[in-house]
């Protein structure tokens, strides 16, 4: 297929009109968050939408005087270098064990993974939120990690992952009397560093955007996580789309970052379980 | 290698410590998803009401009548059900164009692969912000102005996310610029897995760019396709935060969804039971759908 002069030119005009569509809400994000508050609506229906004609960071400023977005940027942190961090452990420890150890149960406990996959979590948050609250377990940062530390996704994709590994790594530890225990942190770790790191990602892409459970779960402005802070933001008077674009360029920066850095391993832990399903 | 081999697995010598390694993740499973589950179910069946003194009784059927016959929990099951009508493939045929034209050869097919995916990693409350100042009503609004400006004034601005006709649609159109992308990389890794070989083949045969794209591409694409299907529709039935934050299911339900019923009430009204019983509805609503679309798979997966 060589591409001729009008067929790219084809190209590249499509490839501009899709960037305007997927991109053009974010930069119109960025470009407002720079703007006078008037100037963000008033913008809107015109090309200085994506233009900014006096910038200026005061947005910036006040989004920390108005409300506490150091404490909402601190409790997303935590709450999700919890979830991560736990997660690789408790997940990456069950994968291997449903992958590669003899034990009895292993057949009855893969499928109990399985099956769990199909409950979304929006059908057991009510019941989880009247659990917890009846035993007054609600309102801190950890009643907003621990329930996502052990998942289901993380555990089948650690075992699958593990299941394709060489064993021969494995059996040369353990005929040099290396016990499981080692053989998993000497060896099976260190050679499954893609795994780890897709993981990481997804898990951490995924929670950095939730709003459903904390917004059950927590009334105190010191334990609420980002999403919480931006809806409440928005509806804070007075209405200030320029305050609110740039706690949004703020709130998404971190993933920005995350997406940018990683996004080999990103990509390829999204596409892997797209083909294998 | 190992001596104890053939003994039987509870005796194993790995048994003791493939417990330890599964303890903790069974525990969280437990405690967090499988208890709730449970607890669902037999929440359903009493009078439970948040904050309330009075004991609950078993009540029977009652909250599947009651949650049966409320006419916003109604429209919430028909808007999600419209919801993945459109949404799914309209999402879907966006991101298999998308994916098509990134498989091309081009200077910059990185930078536009970023560009594109980067909605999916936005968090849906700041894409539901961002979409309500889009949305903006007046003149001075970007999607009223732009649309005025393409229909060359013939365009009337309205009020989007307050007008009953139209706060569904401007919620899937915000969900749809933000799922696009990852339709796109799946698609995309699909389309990169299907050998060129197949291709030279098919041109060898004559054929030309549309019967490559139904014989090769479409078939080669049939489990991504499948993959990217199934979790459209899930996540369509899903649908809370947008709602919550965009519209709050108005004006009068009209942009309702079972989810935000759900939570409207447990969480502002206290009926823990009655949105217990919802909720176990609507985990039967998308257990039944993945089990079509699997059974559906598996059908047409045995030409494949």
């Amino acid at each position: 297929m060589n591409a001729t002069l009008p067929r790219l030119v084809f190209t590249y005009l499509l490839l501009l009109l899709c960037t305007l569509v997927f991109f053009g809400p974010i930069l119109f994000m960025l470009v407002g968050s720079l703007k006078p508050d008037d100037q963000v609506l008033a913008d809107a229906a015109s090309l200085a939408a994506l233009w900014p004609r006096e910038a200026g960071l005061d947005n910036y400023h006040s989004v920390f005087e108005r409300v506490p977005f150091a404490s909402y940027l601190a409790s997303s942190l935590l709450i999700n270098g919890l979830i991560v961090g736990l997660g690789l452990l408790v997940n990456a420890l069950a994968g291997y064990a449903l992958a590669r150890l003899r034990w009895w149960g292993r057949e009855t406990m893969l499928a109990v993974v399985v099956a769990i996959l199909v409950i979304p979590f929006e059908a057991i948050a009510i019941p989880l939120f009247y659990q917890l609250s009846a035993l007054s377990w609600r309102d801190d940062h950890l009643v907003q990690a621990i329930p996502f530390v052990a998942n289901p996704l993380a555990i089948y994709l650690f075992y699958s992952f593990f299941l394709g590994l060489p064993r021969a790594l494995e059996e040369a530890a353990r005929v040099d009397g290396a016990g499981v225990l080692r053989t998993f942190f000497s060896i099976v770790i260190p050679n499954s560093k893609a795994a780890f790191a897709s993981v990481a990602i997804v898990t951490f892409l995924f929670h950095w955007g939730m709003y459903l459970w904390p917004l059950l779960m927590t009334t105190s402005e010191s334990v609420r996580p980002l999403p919480l802070g931006i809806a409440s933001f928005h509806t804070l008077p007075p209405l200030a789309w320029g305050d609110i674009l740039a706690f949004g360029v703020l709130m998404v920066l971190p993933v920005l970052v995350v997406f940018v850095v990683f996004q080999r391993w990103f990509v390829a832990g999204v596409a892997s379980t797209g083909i294998k399903g | 290698m190992f001596p104890q081999m053939n003994a039987p697995l509870g005796k194993h010598p790995e048994h003791r410590v493939a417990w330890w390694f599964m303890a903790p993740a069974l525990a969280g499973l437990t405690a967090f998803i499988l208890a709730p589950f449970l607890l669902a179910l037999g929440m359903s069946f009493t009078g439970l009401r948040l904050g309330s003194p009075l004991p609950a009784g078993f009540a029977g059927l009652e909250n599947y009548r009651e949650a049966l016959s409320d006419p916003a929990f109604l429209r919430g099951v028909a808007n999600n059900a419209l919801f993945a009508l459109v949404v799914v493939p309209v999402q879907t045929a966006l991101g298999l164009a998308l994916a098509l034209l990134l498989n091309q050869q081009f200077q910059g097919r990185w930078l536009f692969r970023t560009l594109f995916f980067m909605p999916v990693v936005f968090p849906l409350s700041l894409v539901a912000v961002i979409w309500i100042i889009l949305f903006a009503p007046g003149p001075d609004g970007l999607l009223n102005g732009l649309l005025n400006a393409v229909t060359l004034g013939a365009w009337t601005p309205r009020d989007f996310l307050n007008d009953p006709a139209w706060a569904l649609p401007a919620i899937m159109v915000t969900s749809i610029w933000q799922g696009t992308g990852f339709q796109m990389v799946v698609l995309l890794a699909g389309l990169q897995a299907i050998p060129r070989s197949l291709y030279e083949a098919a041109a060898v045969d004559g054929a030309g760019p549309w019967r490559r794209f139904w014989h090769v591409t479409l078939p080669g694409l049939r489990n991504p396709l499948i993959f990217v299907v199934i979790v459209t529709t899930i996540l369509s039935f899903r649908v809370f935060d947008q709602v919550r934050i965009m519209t709050q299911g108005g004006p009068q339900d009209a942009s309702t969804t079972v989810i935000h019923e759900v939570v409207r009430a447990a969480f502002d009204r206290g009926q823990v039971a009655l949105a217990a019983a919802m909720s176990v509805v609507f985990f039967v609503l998308v257990l039944g759908i993945t089990l079509l679309q699997r059974r559906m798979m598996r059908q047409e997966g045995g030409t494949a």
